[in-house]
């Protein structure tokens, strides 16, 4: 079907991603690199009888989307570096309240203003630790806008199923990039649609009572349950509480829906990595490289294979465990400092054959600058 | 129905101090609500953080304590989301128009259909006693040893400039004259104002030499008095009291259906 096919921008194949899964709500406010993101849908809700606000400022796109969440809307935010710091505090709140929400963030360089129109990889541990307290996240990525499409989607299944904030780590070379996307046909792809309560008018609701598989059915606001939502501890009825059993409870609660499920969170692509001696894990725009220099040296008969990581949060240890088990040496391709190195090194038996292949300086790791460090280690000389 | 089903009373005692005029206020609140015979599924009450915020656990509505200063914004979402819904968020005086400000103003410019309550006593109650920015000059507070030096927003005069459509004033002392303001607002289409002035005994009248809870309500009486009354024409300094705008303009929700109304036929 040719009219299913698109050559678009990354931040689009979103756009594309969030309406197949069902998105109805979007607040936003104009940040590069994402803007492109709220441009679309500004224009694309409102022709499908969804709605767009833009707001004064990121605080207020963030808590406007978990309002309209509550009244049972699929919601989603996008925003940039700075607009993900401010929207912090609020993403604590859809964690405490378990309220589902998308928020993409389109990586730029930082910290502070940093580099507004260049690509960076910087923002993964703020991902997983941004706001404060302890809690749980799932953040995702991906490095073309075919994935891009696909991960919007599983963002939008997980954020329903485990009723949390799910984060989506793009970066501005794959946002900004334009290539083909194929939109997949209508039930090609699943959707999880908001589990709602069962429970008539006049039975009790309990809104923060899990079920026996531990999920939370919810109710929307404006419908015949009504309860109390608040990002204090709270009860199963939604009151506050300080009571230590209630909020030992629901602390471990809220990391343990989403550690428990890592392997149906778990997202991830390989290539050749069958026989590989040297492995690259590598995420988004840095991944693109990665594979370019893969096969290219495959090409020359060298034993070099990809683990693509889609699913950064909770980070698939054991996964990567298992694909750098029979490694000579593991590099780490990414751009920044080394977020996702820690990781590895502590997921891996051998530690010390991990690698940091990264770039930082706003420009796009190439495969040569991965080639160069491959060479030393190696032993093959620069 | 009673003014009790509107409460949840599992909930009670609720956690105001002695003589704090928040309670007063969620009476003239209930009863608003009562007269208006409105159904409890169609109001969402969003609150922020502080003594006010509170308010919204103790009434049978939906309701969504959220956070410091971010009470509008979350409104502003389920609004837009399901606008047949009465929306009310009750604010505290720096909660509303500190952390909260820049929201406020934009909420009135959007002339959105939501309800704001601007519990204004002058303090921070909850953290103990710190100036807010409706304090004004010459007040002692616990970050104000040596008096305030800061001038105080008038919420009245700030509502109207930013576009609300709807902008009202009472006290915890006139609570009959505050159900009927607040009757009104709610039923007005776009961005309502009521602010309604309270007293904190605790933090507020025991640093001020204001005396105790009924002082204090003396003072609202004593200090304000009824737009287009001889006391405030003879008397400028006092705080007037009524409703100041009561103007029909385009409301938000209303305006974006018509944006998918025209959306969705030139998509076709």
């Amino acid at each position: 079907m040719s009219d299913n096919i698109r050559f678009i921008q990354g931040n689009e194949a979103c756009v594309e991603g969030a309406l197949y899964a069902g998105v109805e709500f979007f607040a936003g406010y104009p940040i590069t690199p994402s803007t492109e993101i709220a441009e679309r849908l500004s224009q694309r809700l409102p022709e499908n009888g969804g709605k767009f606000i833009q707001m004064e400022d990121e605080i207020a796109s963030m808590c406007a989307i978990i309002g309209a969440s509550l009244t049972g809307r699929k919601v989603m935010t996008a925003t940039s570096g700075p607009g993900f710091s401010l929207k912090q505090e609020a993403i604590g709140y859809a964690c405490m309240t378990e309220i589902p929400c998308v928020i993409v963030n389109v990586m730029r360089g930082g910290p502070s203003t940093g580099n507004p129109t260049h690509v960076s990889q910087g923002d993964i541990n703020q991902a997983r630790w941004g706001t404060h307290g302890d809690h749980n996240i799932i953040a995702l990525t991906a490095s073309n806008h075919q994935d891009i499409f696909s991960i919007t989607v599983d963002a939008f299944n997980f954020a329903e199923t485990y009723r949390t904030p799910v984060i989506l780590l793009l970066d501005e070379a794959v946002g900004h990039l334009r290539e083909k996307l194929i939109i997949p046909e209508a039930g090609e792809l699943p959707i999880v649609d908001r589990l709602r309560t069962s429970l008539g008018k006049g039975v009790d609701y309990h809104p923060y009572l899990p079920r026996e598989d531990g999920r939370l059915p919810m109710s929307d606001f404006g419908g015949e349950h009504r309860y109390n939502v608040t990002g204090l501890f709270h009860d199963m009825w939604g009151f506050p509480s300080n009571n230590p059993k209630v909020v030992n409870e629901l602390l471990r609660h809220l990391v343990d829906k989403i550690d428990n499920n890592i392997e149906s969170i778990t997202r991830y692509k390989e290539h050749f990595l069958d026989d590989a001696e040297y492995v690259f894990v590598s995420y988004g725009s840095a991944a693109r490289s990665a594979i370019h220099l893969a096969k290219t040296r495959r090409a020359r008969g060298e034993k070099i294979g990809v683990l693509e990581l889609q699913s950064i949060w909770p980070f698939p240890k054991e996964l990567v465990r298992e694909k750098c088990a029979d490694a000579k040496a593991v590099l780490v391709v990414e751009m920044n400092m080394g977020q996702v190195l820690a990781q590895v090194k502590a997921a891996v038996r051998k530690p010390g054959r991990v690698f940091l292949a990264n770039r930082i300086d706003g420009k796009l790791i190439t495969p040569s600058d991965i080639k160069k460090l491959l060479r030393v280690i190696q032993g093959r000389g620069v | 129905m009673a003014v009790k089903d509107y409460l949840r009373e599992r909930f009670f005692p609720h956690m105001w101090c002695p003589g704090c005029g928040h309670g007063t206020i969620l009476n003239s609140l209930i009863r608003a609500v009562e007269e208006l015979d409105l159904n409890k599924n169609e109001i969402v009450m969003t609150s922020g953080i502080g003594c006010s915020a509170r308010i919204s656990g103790y009434v049978d509505f939906h309701s969504l304590h959220t956070l410091h200063g971010r009470a509008l914004t979350f409104a502003t979402g389920v609004k837009l989301s399901r606008p047949h819904l009465k929306v009310l968020v009750p604010m505290g005086d720096g909660d509303a128009l500190a952390i909260g400000g820049n929201h406020f103003i934009h909420a009135a410019r959007r002339n959105i259909d939501i309800t704001a309550i601007v519990m204004n006593n002058r303090i921070y109650g909850m953290t103990g006693g710190q100036f807010s920015p409706l304090s004004g000059p010459g007040v002692k507070a616990t970050t104000a040893p040596f008096l305030t030096i800061d001038s105080s927003f008038d919420v009245v005069e700030l509502a109207k400039a930013a576009g609300a459509t709807f902008v009202a004033r009472s006290t915890a002392y006139h609570a009959k004259e505050a159900t009927g303001y607040l009757k009104k607002a709610i039923m007005h289409k776009g961005f309502s104002v009521v602010e309604i002035l309270s007293q904190c005994p605790t933090h507020y009248g025991r640093k001020n030499k204001e005396g105790d809870a009924v002082s204090m309500l003396e003072l609202h009486k004593t200090n304000t008095a009824p737009l287009g009354s001889k006391a405030l024409k003879e008397n400028p300094s006092l705080t007037p009291r009524g409703i100041f705008v009561d103007v029909e303009r385009p409301e938000y929700c209303s305006e974006y259906d018509k944006i998918i109304d025209y959306a969705m036929k030139e998509a076709r």
